[in-house]
C-alpha cells in the first residue's frame, strides 16, 4: 500500500506566533512557518494504513526551499519519503495551479522506478489555515482522475478486495455519518474529527515500532527528500503558478485592529463593594436585566 | 481475516516489577508475549517506599533478570540503616544494619517511574523479538471466558484477546484476581495503606546532612506516639537528589482511629529529626499513596485458575517483615517463577500444567514460607488475641515494664535485628506503637530541630498532580452512601478529610421532608487510585481507563 499525503505550509497562526504590519497585512518574514493543522489528520490517515496494510508514506508539498521544515516536521508523524515541487514558476499559484502541479508529482511518484506503481491513495486534510477554500484537494483529485472520499472521520482498507471503507461527516440541519465504500486508487479528504483507530495489539505494536524506526529518520530527513523542479514535472509553465492561475483577488479585507490600550480595572476578590459594582456593571452586557 | 480474533502464548497485565519479571522469563523462553500495562508510561501508576531487595535466598534478583538495573534504573544503595523509637522530641535510635543486611545481596533505593519505565523498555525488546511487545495505555477491564474456562482477557482499548497464559501482574487492585475469585477486598485487617512525598534536596546536602557519599545511602524508620496510636511507621530513604518520606500504616487502625493519612506524614514531616534534615531545603514535589496486601493473611497459597496466574501483590505477595517492606523482590520472583512454570509445562507439552507448577515453584524456592512464616501464625494467634494484646500493653507501661525495658538497654537493640523476631511480631499497638514510646521515654535523647516550613496542605497537593481526567466515564461508583457503610472512606481516603471540601469524599448533611440524614458523596477527580475505599466503603470499584487518571512522575 504506498499513500502519498499532500501538506502545506501555512503561517504559525498560532498567538504570539504571527506578525501582522501596520495594515493589518500578514508579515511573512517574520512568521515562522508551520504544516497546516488539518493536514496532520491526513497525516494520521496515511500512518493509519501503513500500520494496518503495510507499505509506505509518502508526502509531498509544493513551496518555496524553506518549506522543508514542513516536511522535516512531516516525517516525525512517520512519513518515507518527502517530495517538495519547488520553482519560481509555481510561485503565486491559485488552488487551481496549485492542483495542477500537485498531480504532476503525484504522476511522477508512479513513474518512478522502484515505486510501487501509482500511489493507490491520496490524502490531504480539509482547508488551510491561511487560503480556507479547502478547494486544493478536490481539484487535485480532479486533475489525477480519481474517485474522492472527503470528511473522512473513520477509515478501513480492504487490500484484497482493493476498497476502501470510510466513514464521513455529512454536515447540514444536523450532523450525520455517512458510509462510503470506493475502489482504490482513491484520493481522500480528512475531516478534522478523523481519529485513528488501533483495536488490536498487533497493530499498536507496529504503531510503535514505526515511531522508534521514525525516531532515528528524523535525523537525518534531508536524505529521504527528493526536490522536483517544473521541468522535473514536464509541466506546462501557463499552467502553472501565477500564470496558471484564473483566480483573481479582487480585495482584501485588513484584519480589525484591536486597540493599542485598553482600560483596565483591578478588582480585589474579597472586596464585597467593588465585586457587586462590577456585577452591575457587567449584568447589561450578560444580557441580564 | 480483520474479525479473526488475535491470539499471543502470554499475555502478561501489568507492567510493575511482577509483570516485567514474569515477561522477561517467558520471553527469554521463547515464548511469545504480550505486556499490557495501562499507564500512560510504565510506572506512571505506581508508588513505592522504596527499597528493592536481593535477597541471597531468592530464586531471582532483578539484576540477574534485568544486567544494569542496579547502574541505570536505581538511585542509592542503602548502606546504614536506622529505626528511630519516638515518645514525642525524645528519641532512640538502633542501628539496624545488620537486620537489612541479613539474607541481603544489596539493596537500593528506587522512584518508581524511573525503575519501572527502564524496565519496560528491556522487557519490550525482549518480548519484540518473541512477535509481541509492551503496550502502556491499555487497561485490562477482565477475564475473557469461553464455556467458564478463562481463554484470555477483555481490555477497554482492544478486542478481546486469547491466551495460552494470563499473568496477573496488575498489582494490589488487581481487578483480575477478583475476577477469578483469587482475592477479596473485604477485610481491612488484610491491608496496610501507604502515603508518600517525595521531597526535592541537592545531593550535596543530602551527603551533607546525611554523611553519605556518592554511592551511600541510608534508610531511616519511625515508630512510636508520632502517628496518633495507629499501627504502622514511617520512613525516610534516600534517593540520589531527593528523599522519600512517607508511612505505611495498618488500613484497620486507620479506619478506627479515624486518621487522616495527610496528617500522619505531616507528624512525621514535621518531626525535629527531620526539620534537621529538611532545614531550608522543603520542596515537596510529589504525594501519593497507594495499598499493599499483608502477605502474612492475604498471600494467596494457590494463585492460580485455569490459564491465569496471579504474581506480586496481585498475589498478596508483599511482605511486612517487622520494619523492613519487601514487595517488589518477592514480584520479580513470583513473576520469574511463574514465567518458568509457563515454559516448563509448554516444554512438556502439558501448558495448562503452568498453574500447579508455578505453585509448587513458590513453595519449594521458599517464598511461600518468607510470606507467611509458620512462627507468625503462632504467635499471631496468641499475641492478636486482644485480652493478651491489652495485657502487654499494660504490662509495658507498667513501673514493672519500664525497668525491664530499661535493664535491656542496648541489648534490644540486638533483639530488634533478629530476622526471627521481625517476622513473627504480632500485629498490634505493642511493637508499633507502646514499646517504641516506653523505649524512647526510657532510653532516649531529646531532639532539638524544629520545622523552618509548613508542609504542603492537601487541597496543594493534589493541586500539583497530573491527571487525564476522563469525564463521562467514573472508575468508582458509591453503591451505599450511608455513612455507616461508606462513611469511613471520608478520612482514610488519602486526598480527602473529613473537614475537606475538595478531596474524593466529602460527608453531607441532607435534609428530606423535614428530617436530617448524614451522607457520603463521591467525586472520584482527584483520585490518585490507592483503592483504599474499595476496601473500606461500599463501592463498585475498577482502574480508570489505559493513560487516564492520575500520572505519577516519582512514585
Ligand atoms: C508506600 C509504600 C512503600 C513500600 N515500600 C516498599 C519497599 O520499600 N520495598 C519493597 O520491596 N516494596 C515496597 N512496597 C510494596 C511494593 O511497591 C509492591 O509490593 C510492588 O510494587 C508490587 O509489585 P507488582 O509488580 O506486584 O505490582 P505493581 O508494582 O503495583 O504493578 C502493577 C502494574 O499493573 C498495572 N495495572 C494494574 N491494573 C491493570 C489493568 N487492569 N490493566 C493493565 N495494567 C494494569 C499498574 O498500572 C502497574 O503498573 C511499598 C508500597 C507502598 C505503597
Ligand atoms: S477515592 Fe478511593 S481509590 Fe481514590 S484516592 Fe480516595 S480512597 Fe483512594
Amino acid at each position: 500500500m504506498h499513500s502519498v499525503v499532500l501538506t502545506k505550509g501555512v503561517p504559525d497562526f498560532r498567538e504570539g506566533q504571527v506578525s501582522f504590519d501596520e495594515d493589518g497585512h500578514l508579515e511573512r518574514g517574520a512568521t515562522p512557518t508551520v504544516m497546516n493543522p488539518n493536514d496532520e489528520f491526513a497525516l494520521e490517515a496515511a500512518l493509519q494504513t501503513k500500520v494496518k496494510q503495510g507499505g509506505q508514506v509518502s508526502v509531498m508539498s509544493m513551496g518555496p526551499p524553506g518549506y522543508e521544515s514542513v516536511l522535516e516536521e512531516a516525517m516525525s508523524v512517520y512519513a518515507d519519503d518527502l517530495y517538495l515541487l519547488s520553482d519560481r514558476e509555481m510561485a503565486a499559484a491559485d488552488t487551481w495551479s496549485t492542483a495542477i502541479t500537485l498531480s504532476g508529482g503525484v504522476e511522477k511518484i508512479a513513474e518512478r522506478d522502484g515505486q510501487s506503481g501509482e500511489p493507490d491513495l491520496v490524502f490531504a486534510g480539509f482547508k488551510t489555515a491561511d487560503g480556507e477554500t479547502g478547494q486544493t484537494g478536490p481539484q487535485t483529485s480532479w486533475c489525477l482522475d480519481r474517485p474522492i472520499v472527503t470528511h473522512v472521520i473513520s477509515l478501513t482498507v480492504d487490500d484484497e478486495e482493493e476498497t476502501l471503507r470510510a466513514k464521513r461527516l455529512v454536515e447540514g440541519d444536523a450532523n450525520e455519518i455517512e458510509t462510503v465504500e470506493a475502489p482504490l486508487p482513491a484520493f481522500v479528504v480528512t475531516d478534522p474529527d478523523f481519529e485513528p483507530s488501533y483495536r488490536r495489539a498487533e497493530h499498536r505494536l507496529r504503531h510503535k515500532r514505526l515511531k522508534a524506526e521514525t525516531e532515528e529518520r528524523v535525523e537525518e530527513y534531508d536524505e529521504h527528500l527528493t526536490t522536483w523542479s517544473a521541468e522535473d514535472l514536464d509541466l506546462d509553465p501557463d499552467f502553472i503558478g501565477l500564470d496558471g492561475s484564473p483566480t483573481i483577488v479582487s480585495g482584501v479585507d485588513p484584519i480589525p485592529k484591536a486597540p493599542s490600550e485598553r482600560e483596565a480595572t483591578t478588582v480585589a476578590p474579597d472586596d464585597e463593594e467593588e465585586m457587586e459594582q462590577l456585577i452591575d456593571e457587567m449584568r447589561p452586557l450578560a444580557g441580564g436585566e | 481475516m480483520t474479525d479473526e480474533h488475535e491470539h499471543y502464548e502470554a499475555v502478561v497485565v501489568g507492567a510493575g516489577p511482577g509483570g516485567a519479571a514474569a515477561a522477561a522469563v517467558l520471553a527469554r523462553n521463547g515464548v511469545e508475549t504480550l505486556v499490557l500495562e495501562r499507564g500512560v508510561e510504565a510506572g506512571s501508576k505506581n508508588v513505592t517506599g522504596g527499597l528493592v531487595y536481593a535477597e541471597e535466598s531468592a530464586p531471582y534478583t532483578v539484576d540477574a533478570l534485568f544486567p544494569d538495573f542496579r547502574e541505570e534504573a536505581t538511585e542509592r544503595p542503602v548502606t546504614d540503616y536506622y529505626l528511630h523509637n519516638v515518645a514525642g522530641e525524645q528519641v532512640e535510635t538502633f542501628d539496624i544494619t545488620d537486620l537489612h543486611e541479613h539474607d541481603t545481596e544489596w539493596s537500593d533505593a528506587v522512584l518508581r517511574r524511573e525503575m519501572d519505565s527502564w524496565m519496560a523498555d528491556r522487557v519490550h525488546e525482549l518480548a519484540s523479538e518473541t512477535g509481541g511487545g509492551l503496550l502502556t495505555d491499555v487497561r485490562v477491564n477482565g477475564l475473557l471466558r469461553d464455556g467458564g474456562e478463562i481463554v484470555g482477557v477483555t481490555c477497554d482499548e482492544l478486542d478481546p484477546i486469547w491466551a495460552d497464559l494470563v499473568i496477573a501482574a496488575d498489582g494490589v487492585n488487581s481487578e483480575l484476581a477478583r475476577d477469578a475469585g483469587l482475592m477479596d477486598w473485604d477485610d481491612p485487617d488484610e491491608w496496610f495503606q501507604g502515603v508518600k512525598a517525595v521531597v526535592d534536596v541537592p545531593s550535596e546536602i543530602i551527603a551533607e546532612r546525611f554523611g553519605v557519599g556518592d554511592d551511600e545511602g541510608e534508610a531511616h524508620l519511625f515508630s512510636g506516639d508520632l502517628f496518633e496510636g495507629v499501627r504502622g511507621g514511617g520512613f525516610v530513604y534516600t534517593n540520589e537528589d531527593s528523599l522519600s518520606i512517607g508511612s505505611v500504616f495498618h488500613l484497620d487502625s486507620i479506619v478506627e482511629q479515624e486518621a487522616e493519612p495527610h496528617q500522619l506524614l505531616d507528624n512525621l514531616l514535621t518531626h525535629p529529626l527531620l526539620a534537621d534534615w529538611l532545614e531550608g531545603h522543603y520542596d515537596e514535589v510529589e504525594y501519593s499513596a497507594k495499598l499493599v496486601p499483608d502477605s502474612k493473611k492475604a498471600a494467596n497459597p494457590s494463585p492460580h485458575e485455569g490459564r491465569l496466574l496471579a504474581v506480586g501483590d496481585a498475589a498478596g505477595q508483599m511482605q511486612a517483615q517487622g520494619p523492613i517492606i519487601k514487595g517488589m523482590n518477592h514480584a520479580v520472583s513470583a513473576g520469574a517463577l511463574a514465567g518458568e512454570a509457563f515454559a516448563e509445562a509448554k516444554l512438556r507439552g502439558k501448558p495448562e500444567q503452568a498453574g500447579d507448577l508455578y505453585e509448587r515453584k513458590l513453595r519449594e524456592e521458599g517464598v511461600m514460607g518468607k510470606l507467611r512464616p509458620k512462627g507468625y501464625r503462632v504467635a499471631s494467634a496468641l499475641g492478636e488475641r486482644e485480652p493478651v494484646a491489652n495485657a502487654t500493653d499494660s504490662l509495658l507501661t507498667s513501673p514493672v515494664g519500664r525497668l525491664g525495658v530499661r535493664l535491656l538497654g542496648d541489648r534490644l537493640e540486638d533483639l530488634y535485628s533478629s530476622p526471627y523476631l521481625s517476622q513473627i511480631v504480632p500485629d498490634t499497638q505493642t511493637p508499633y506503637v507502646t514499646l517504641p514510646t516506653v523505649i524512647a521515654e526510657e532510653l532516649g535523647e531529646r531532639v532539638a530541630g524544629e520545622a523552618d516550613f509548613e508542609p504542603k496542605d492537601l487541597a496543594t497537593r493534589i493541586g500539583d498532580l497530573t491527571y487525564d481526567t476522563d469525564v463521562g466515564n467514573p472508575h468508582i461508583e458509591l453503591l451505599d452512601d450511608s455513612v455507616a457503610a461508606s462513611g469511613a472512606a471520608v478520612t482514610a481516603c488519602p486526598v480527602s478529610a473529613k473537614d475537606f471540601g475538595g478531596g474524593c469524599y466529602r460527608e453531607e448533611t441532607v435534609k428530606t421532608n423535614g428530617s436530617e440524614q448524614k451522607r457520603v458523596s463521591l467525586d472520584t477527580q482527584p483520585c490518585v487510585e490507592c483503592g483504599t475505599c474499595a476496601v473500606v466503603a461500599d463501592t463498585d470499584w475498577e482502574h480508570p481507563r489505559g493513560g487516564k487518571g492520575v500520572e505519577f512522575e516519582q512514585g
